[in-house]
């Protein structure tokens, strides 16, 4: 049994005595989830706490075998995915915000740091990094995106993303290995030495 | 698709890199939102000074005079179940309850009140339709919902009020007519208010110290509670007051349809 069945037990049990750990167990990956399928911290935020409180209102309308029956991963997968649609669509019609990948100078997004990387230039390299495969991440077509933000940044399984997305296992392998093609491709194209560069 | 691409090992850790930690923010709103955490803060214009409310996603939890923040925490805490956070409230909230204390019923406020007993919901609500300027006696609220023997149970359940001058418990008086007890800080405050509603409760108690429960108008013979504002435009000669309802049947009176005056169970 692992800490998913447990909860799903005691979120059958009672609701409100088990929903808090829910929301601590999922917070990260659904925000991540959010984050990276958005580029908005405050949308990402928004979307993420939408996906929370329907998930409460669904729990709080299903009966114990209804629930029992749920996996929570990918469950909750599927409605931040479906806020993500919402939350984007308005930010379609309302026009973008600046482009902020990593969230804003108040908020710093805090992860765990690698002892062996703990100077300051180690840190801000890797923090570089990382904004370079945010940016190449977001480049990509949504079906694509999705697929590996589920499969790869969020670490779900083929199955479980399979069950989130609604769509065959198949069909999200290739989704997401055409995704890795086209963030190599952008890779190369980043790489391949400019002039301008050369004659500093 | 048949070519297998595999991921490379430099490729997955990039993209596991990606995750990040939530906002330290989101989990309060959540619990908030669906009503499993609250939030407290100030509200400085009332008729009794600065107020502290507490809300969450399902409604106003509580109101009660200002005061020491830990207290209330923990009386929060151990009235609710509940933790309650320090915020600012919401415009829209203090915009809606500033109208309701200023006497506009019509503003919407939706309201907390899980984990108190039908019966207390049910007098709650019956003094919600008691309008700014006017008081009911504890037994018109019994006899209202169904109770009419409950009188004293009425009492207690107003006494309970998590949520005064939102529900107007102020303005449930003794059957005998006298102001009577009050939660927010005890009777003077009752009269305070009520005075900032218009009321006279010096000029209320005299009347009920005369024995006058009732008031009659001569020209249409009917006869109401005292404060209810059908009568307010009566004639000084036309006002006939009565000990009781059935005082005011015998000399040929009928209720009002409007604010329907009970035989006062005492």
């Amino acid at each position: 049994m692992d800490a998913d069945d447990r909860l799903i037990a005691d979120l059958a049990d009672d609701l409100d005595a088990a929903f808090e750990r829910l929301v601590i167990a999922h917070q990260d990956r659904l925000y991540t989830i959010a984050l990276r399928m958005l580029g908005d911290p405050g949308d990402a935020e928004e979307a993420a706490q939408d996906a929370l409180v329907r998930a409460y209102r669904a729990l709080a309308s299903y009966d114990r075998a209804r629930i029992a029956e749920l996996r929570l991963r990918p469950w909750l997968s599927t409605i931040v995915l479906n806020r993500c649609r919402t939350v984007g669509a308005r930010r379609a019609t309302r026009g973008p915000k600046p482009v902020s990948i990593d969230g804003d100078a108040n908020r710093p997004i805090t992860e765990p740091e690698a002892p062996e990387a703990a100077t300051p230039t180690a840190v801000a390299e890797r923090h570089a990094e990382r904004d370079r495969w945010a940016v190449r991440l977001a480049a990509l077509p949504t079906a694509y995106r999705t697929a590996i933000v589920l499969r790869h940044v969020d670490g779900l399984t083929y199955p479980e993303a399979a069950e989130a997305l609604g769509r065959p296992e198949g069909t999200v392998k290739a989704q997401v290995h055409r995704g890795i093609a086209l963030l190599r491709t952008m890779l190369e194209a980043e790489t391949r030495p400019e002039p301008e560069e050369m004659t500093a | 698709m048949t070519t297998q691409l595999e991921i490379t090992d430099t490729e997955a850790t990039a993209l596991a890199d990606l995750a990040v930690r939530a906002p330290s923010t989101l989990r309060s709103s959540v619990l908030v939102e669906v009503g499993l955490m609250d939030r407290y803060g100030r509200i400085d214009e009332s008729p009794l000074g600065p107020l502290v409310v507490a809300w969450n996603g399902v409604g106003v939890v509580s109101v009660d005079l200002a005061g020491d923040q830990e207290a209330f925490e923990a009386r929060h805490l151990v009235a609710t179940g509940r933790q309650a956070i320090a915020a600012e409230v919401p415009t829209r909230l203090a915009n809606a309850i500033a109208r309701r204390l200023d006497g506009d019923r019509r503003v919407r406020i939706p309201l907390d009140l899980r984990g108190h007993t039908g019966f207390e919901q049910d007098v709650w609500r019956k003094a919600l339709e008691i309008p700014r300027g006017e008081v009911r006696p504890y037994g018109w609220i019994a006899a209202e919902i169904g109770r009419p023997k409950a009188v004293r149970a009425v009492g207690t359940a107003l006494g309970h009020n998590p949520v005064p001058l939102i529900v107007p418990c102020h303005r449930v008086v003794r059957s005998d007519g006298f102001i009577g007890q009050y939660s927010l800080g005890g009777p003077h405050n009752k009269r305070a208010v009520l005075t900032e509603e218009g009321l006279d409760p010096d000029a209320m108690e005299s009347a009920a110290r005369r024995g006058e429960r009732l008031v009659g108008c001569a020209s249409t013979k009917i006869v109401c509670w005292p404060t209810c504002h059908t009568g307010r435009h009566m004639l000084e000669r036309n006002r006939r007051p009565f000990r009781s309802l059935a005082e005011a049947g015998a000399a040929g009176y009928r209720p009002c349809k409007v604010c329907r005056p009970v035989a006062a169970a005492a």
